[in-house]
């Protein structure tokens, strides 16, 4: 579904991603950790088709487009959905008009008729409970003045509602209590599909317990330098990183 | 310059929607300015005797007054002896239903998607339609004189209603207020008058729409809204205007008079030619509102959505004489291309616990210059007078300008007044943001804006909120910045 070959990005000239592979079929979990700085949020930002970022070099197909000439929109529209890390405030537009000019403007793309707002609400309502998000949090104000875990439990409402192919959840672990960590994950889970397929971007193993990966790879400096099973989120939290940056510090000389 | 910007640049080329003229005959009064024009004018309209010795004196006293330089804009200086002050469909009998009018006429309203045939029927709004300078149209007007309202052409008021025209004509702007004001009270054509007895409560919204339709036309609309104890009434306005190479002055006055415990709501949805990409063309709009709190307990509401006209020169104001008495008003107005807007209100509190509220909401676009200009006075007889001002600026690219100037004049050490003020941008986080969820740049443009006006949009009735969120849409088409 989605294949990343050689790629590299900058950003105002500083080159951040150097050479990313990867190879992510329907169906499949695939985690990404790493250091700060190392590229996560960048990798997925590329991805996502934010223009501050330069590709320099590399290929990225996803269902078999060129998943670089798309526009933002479009790859949305394609079902490239982000979780973003620090989601953005947007005053005065309440979550349900924005998620139903979302909503309805995607299902344009796919030559599926409009929305009205009674069929709108209903499958609001049975997405709301996926992930345990109170209406009064969605008449407000998109993200102004929400705690940081409504924030993130907001972005997977989204997802819910915008049925992705290729979801990237970029630390959406952080900032929720423990309660809202299972049950958000609880709800990625369930929207989970032999046709659809999860990155998830994380510091910490124990939102692999609740959505368990099927590879996990460590990106450094840019670069994917391992790639194994769920095991080795294990191996990380107990050695840190130090290991590996020495292993890739060396490799790279 | 930055990707946004370049977007900007290509796509704020949009030529204006409502840009067409239809070619109709017309019976206009001579070119230029002077006190025969004025007696012709009004013998044309036959009017009496009073009204054009107080045409006449309004002419005199703007002889002596010079145009005023004040604003924050620049204009080439309008010539006004080249201007034609009156013109007129050329229809000598005044039609009894739409079936008589013009079938151009309709035309217009309908490319407008206003068609009085459909006003009509929707929501119980009545409808004056205001074409040039003659009414050409009014309806429902049955329902509401059963209730002792009027509300016609002021025209039709100066014949029918003579003593209530006498009576408060100029008393809220006078002809002495300012050069524009003294201007339209010479040579003013038509425009709307509204009374609303005491105890009745309008129980339709009503509307005017003004259409510029003639070259060379000065227009110079007169609007006087008389509410008596205890009424209440909700006036909009909303104008659109063909495209026109050469600028076109905008001299309106409104007055609205609010007796003991009376309530006006005026609305006005703004949408004069700004000109076109490259600044040529446009309408010059130079106006006079204001309305008197006379009454205790009075109020008044000013809500407009700005978004057309080269340039602007506006402040719908509220004199609280009445105590108890509030006055309010909410904006936004939009410039983009070259456009310049000076606007914003006076609240003058003169009664004991007099309270004002001000919202302004200024987005600029383009190279657009959009400023905010505000007076709160306190009289030394206010006690306890309260005024809430917010006024925040978005701007679309750089090289666009928001000000503000705020005037505050306090006599009366009782007085609260709080001011308020931000300056922002949309951001390109928020606009991918909504890339990402699927929502194109021009949609996430109206979505955040339409959000940023909001607390000014919900001031308005809800069909005309719905229009208002489509110009502006419309109005910012492609500034991302
Ligand atoms: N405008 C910029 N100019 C130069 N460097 C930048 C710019 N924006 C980001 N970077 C750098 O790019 C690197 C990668 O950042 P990124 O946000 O992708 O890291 P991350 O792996 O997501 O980190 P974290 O775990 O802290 O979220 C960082 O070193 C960051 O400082
Ligand atoms: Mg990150």
């Amino acid at each position: 579904m989605l294949t990343i070959k050689n790629l590299h990005a900058s950003i105002e000239g500083t080159p951040i991603l150097k050479g990313i592979n990867l190879e992510v079929k329907p169906g499949e979990v695939h985690a990404i950790m790493g250091p700060n700085g190392s590229g996560k949020s960048t990798l997925a930002s590329v991805l996502a088709g934010r223009e501050e970022y330069e590709v320099t070099e590399g290929e990225v197909s996803f269902k078999g487009k060129n998943l670089l000439d798309l526009s933002p929109e479009d790859r949305a529209r394609e079902g490239v959905f982000l979780a973003f890390q620090y989601p953005v405030e947007i005053p005065g537009v309440s979550s349900t008009n924005f998620l139903r000019t979302a909503v309805n403007q995607v299902r344009e793309y796919r030559g599926l008729e409009s929305l009205d707002a009674v069929k709108f609400l209903s499958i609001m309502k049975e997405k709301m409970k996926l992930v345990e998000i109170d209406q009064k949090l969605l008449s407000r104000s998109l993200n102004e003045g929400f705690s940081g875990g409504e924030k993130k439990r907001n972005e997977i409402f989204q997802m819910a509602m915008l049925e992705p192919t290729l979801s990237i959840l970029d630390e959406t672990d952080s900032g929720l209590d423990i309660d809202a960590l299972r049950i958000v994950s609880n709800g990625v889970n369930q929207l989970k599909t032999s046709e659809n397929a999860t990155i998830v971007v994380t510091h910490y193993q124990r939102l692999l317990d609740y959505i368990v990966p099927d590879f996990v790879h460590v990106l450094y400096n840019g670069r994917i330098v391992k790639s194994g099973t769920k095991e080795l989120a294990l191996e990380l939290e107990e050695k840190g990183y130090d290991w590996i940056k020495e292993e890739a510090d060396a490799a790279s000389v | 310059m930055s990707k946004d910007n370049q977007i900007l640049e290509e796509l704020t080329s949009k030529d204006y929607e409502h840009g067409w003229s239809v070619d109709m005959e017309v019976d206009e009064a001579a070119t230029g300015l002077n006190e025969d024009i004025i007696k012709w004018i009004s013998a044309k309209k036959e009017e009496p005797q009073w009204l054009l010795e107080w045409r006449l004196k309004a002419f005199k006293t703007w002889q002596e007054m010079k145009e005023p330089d004040w604003a924050n804009v620049t204009y080439p200086k309008i010539d006004l002896q080249a201007l034609k002050y009156y013109s007129a469909p050329k229809k000598s009998n005044k039609p009894k239903s739409l079936d008589e009018i013009d079938p151009e006429l309709l035309q217009i309203y309908e490319r407008l998607g206003i068609s009085l045939n459909e006003q009509k029927k929707l929501q119980g709004i009545a409808v004056d339609a205001v074409l040039d300078s003659v009414s050409v149209g009014t309806t429902f007007k049955h329902t509401l004189s059963k209730l002792g309202i009027v509300f016609c052409s002021f025209s039709e008021a100066v014949k029918e209603h003579p003593e209530l025209v006498k009576k408060y004509l100029g008393s809220v702007v006078p002809i002495t207020d300012n050069y524009y004001a003294a201007l339209n009270s010479a040579v003013f054509s038509d425009g709307s008058f509204c009374y609303i007895p005491a105890g009745v409560r309008c129980p339709m919204e009503l509307s005017t729409y003004f259409r510029i339709n003639a070259a060379n036309t000065g227009q110079f609309e007169r609007t006087l809204i008389v509410a008596e104890e205890s009424s209440y009434v909700s006036y909009l306005e909303g104008c659109t205007a063909p495209q026109r190479d050469e600028n076109q002055l905008h001299a309106a006055v409104v007055e609205i008079y609010a007796a003991k415990h009376a309530e006006v709501k005026y609305s006005t949805v703004q949408n004069w030619f700004p000109g076109d990409k490259n600044g040529k063309g446009g309408i010059y709009n130079f106006v006079t509102k204001r309305g008197i709190c006379a009454g205790d307990y009075s109020k008044i509401s000013w809500t407009q959505v700005e978004t057309g006209s080269a340039v602007t020169w506006k402040y719908p104001s509220c004199i609280l004489k009445g105590d108890h008495s509030i006055g309010e008003f909410y904006s936004v107005a939009v410039t983009n291309n070259y456009q310049q807007a000076d606007t914003g209100t006076k609240m003058i509190h003169i009664g004991k616990n007099t309270k004002s509220r001000i919202v302004s909401k200024g987005i600029s676009a383009g190279k657009s210059q959009n400023s905010y200009r505000g007076q709160v006075q306190v009289m030394k007889r206010a006690t306890n007078a309260r005024n809430f001002s917010q006024c925040d600026s978005l701007l679309m690219g750089d090289r666009c300008g928001a000000h503000t100037f705020p005037y505050i004049d306090i006599q009366n050490p009782t007085a609260k007044v709080e001011h308020e003020a931000t300056t922002s941008k949309i951001g390109e986080d928020q606009l991918f943001y909504c890339n990402q969820r699927g929502i194109a740049t021009e949609d996430a443009v109206a979505l955040i804006v339409n959000g940023y006006a909001k607390e000014v949009l919900n001031q308005l009735p809800m069909e005309f909120a719905v229009e208002a969120q489509k110009l502006l849409a419309l109005t910012l088409e492609g500034s991302v910045g």
